[in-house]
């Protein structure tokens, strides 16, 4: 099977951080980023400029020869929205695992505690699950939950409703029930960059309604739900993510789960993926 | 009091966790630590010219310095205080050493990590040798049967090892420890750092 996994964008900075050139990985290879007056060049090693894309307040590159554009969140550019870099932090796990742990909602009340989930709460009640043909992506929807603080602008539990996306191999985005605003959704990502197969840096990203929590809060209660999961992902094994049935047994609640890593199996993505049967 | 605070920073959960257990109530100012870098920015230099984080203020009393601020909290507190000067200065040591290592691997800070790794490691070794002494003389914590500052200030380092790649496998007399300190009435969580679970024999 033919690997696609360079053939796809992927985040490597911040687009509000151009004073600081960085020394990243890609796919276990280094590349440089600087600023000059231009905007931002993407080096290799060997001097080779990457082709660049400025989307969701980073910067996006490629290693292969994606024969697509970086997909679109249309309903992050409505109004009124507080767009957030929330920074990235770096987790040794396969940037599969990463994104696999963000779709999931079981862990919430034991992980997340009194924040995202708590006991005795922990029921997923059956949501849909569907890989949409013509987009090529994974959505679920219908998902609800019961949520202590499920944003920085809630108070007091509610049933919190869902939608997940994964719209490229290692980037996720979450729609959530917006407190502030019934009608809208508050918009949360989790954008991977893989570092090796086994290391990886993530970047999330919100575009939420909150007229009452200053920037410094958004970030940190986003940052503060991230690490909590971070020691999971450094823990789980094998640290590839399996793309076969083997060992590991899905329940009703990880029918997401079980979408995405099928998902990847179809669009021939083994990058950080466990191919044998474990 | 007002406390300038990063949610992630060993430091500023220190100042957090005192006072959580010492029941006094914290105003929290977040500070965009990262990725944004606030506590350089000018507005934050006025009150810190260091730049660094946690920033406490008490009315016109203004502390950079997190020792100050356990000694500060505690001032009028006397079951919180010891025999605390050597752990306060070895757990600035834990700050330079397990808390760069954890710097650099989650946020990507430059540092030399073997040696931040192998210093702090020499570290919980010492720790672990005198909590162990502490055991055998049937103390469970740093300078006595209660805990004071010195346990406060040595905590959250230790505890967060593992997310600067060191391992607290080893150390039983270091996991006692911050299990006896988890168990504290008040004791308040941080990302890495987990609440106990109610213990229950199995049926």
């Amino acid at each position: 099977m033919s690997d696609s996994s360079k053939d796809h964008w992927y985040p490597v900075g911040l687009l509000s951080d151009i004073y600081t050139p960085r020394q990243t990985l890609l796919f276990d290879q280094e590349i440089s980023l600087t600023h000059d007056d231009t905007g931002f060049v993407v080096k290799k090693s060997g001097g080779v400029s990457l082709p660049t894309i400025e989307r969701f307040g980073h910067l996006w590159t490629s290693l292969g020869q994606p024969d697509h554009d970086l997909f679109v969140i249309p309903e992050a550019d409505t109004p009124g929205r507080h767009l957030v870099d929330v920074g990235s932090v770096k987790v040794k796990c396969s940037p599969l695992r990463a994104v696999e742990n963000f779709l999931d909602i079981a862990h919430f009340p034991f992980i997340h505690t009194d924040i995202l989930g708590a006991e005795p709460h922990t029921e997923v009640d059956r949501y849909k699950v569907e890989i949409r043909e013509g987009v090529n992506e994974v959505w679920a929807t219908k998902v609800k939950f019961f949520q202590p603080q499920a944003a920085k602008s809630a108070e007091g539990g509610i049933i919190t409703e869902y939608m997940y996306r994964v719209p490229a191999p290692t980037c996720a985005v979450l729609y959530k029930t917006c407190p502030p605003r019934p009608k809208e959704w508050d918009i949360i990502t989790l954008f991977v960059q893989p570092l090796t197969e086994e290391w990886c840096e993530v970047w999330p990203w919100m575009a939420l309604y909150d007229d009452d929590s200053t920037m410094a809060e958004m970030v940190s209660f986003q940052q503060l739900i991230f690490m909590q999961d971070r020691s999971i992902l450094e823990n789980q094994i094998p640290l590839k993510l399996p793309l076969d049935p083997g060992m590991e047994t899905p329940t009703q609640a990880d029918m997401t789960s079980v979408a995405y890593r099928r998902w990847l199996k179809r669009i021939g993505y083994s990058y950080g993926a466990q191919m044998v049967a474990a | 009091m007002i406390l300038y605070d990063y949610v992630l920073s060993a430091s500023c959960y220190k100042i957090r966790l005192m006072a959580a257990l010492s029941g006094q109530k914290l105003e929290l100012q977040a500070v965009n630590f990262h990725p944004a870098r606030e506590h350089k920015s000018p507005e934050m230099l006025k009150l810190n010219p260091g730049g660094t984080l946690p920033i406490l203020r008490d009315e016109d009393l203004i502390m950079t310095d997190s020792s100050d601020m356990l000694r500060h909290l505690t001032r009028n507190l006397p079951e919180w205080q010891g025999d605390d000067d050597g752990w306060l200065d070895f757990a600035r040591t834990l700050n330079e050493t397990l808390g760069m290592a954890r710097l650099h691997d989650v946020l990507g800070f430059e540092v030399d990590i073997d040696a931040a790794r192998k210093r702090g490691v020499h570290l919980l070794r010492l720790l672990e040798a005198h909590l162990t002494e502490q055991r055998f003389d049937g103390m469970i914590f740093l300078t006595g049967d209660t805990p004071t500052i010195a346990d406060i200030a040595c905590f959250p380092n230790t505890a967060l090892a593992p997310d600067g790649g060191v391992s607290l496998d080893v150390y039983p007399s270091i996991r006692l420890w911050m299990r006896a300190l988890r168990s504290l009435p008040g004791f308040i969580e941080m990302p890495g750092i987990h609440r106990l679970h109610e213990l229950e024999a199995a049926e």
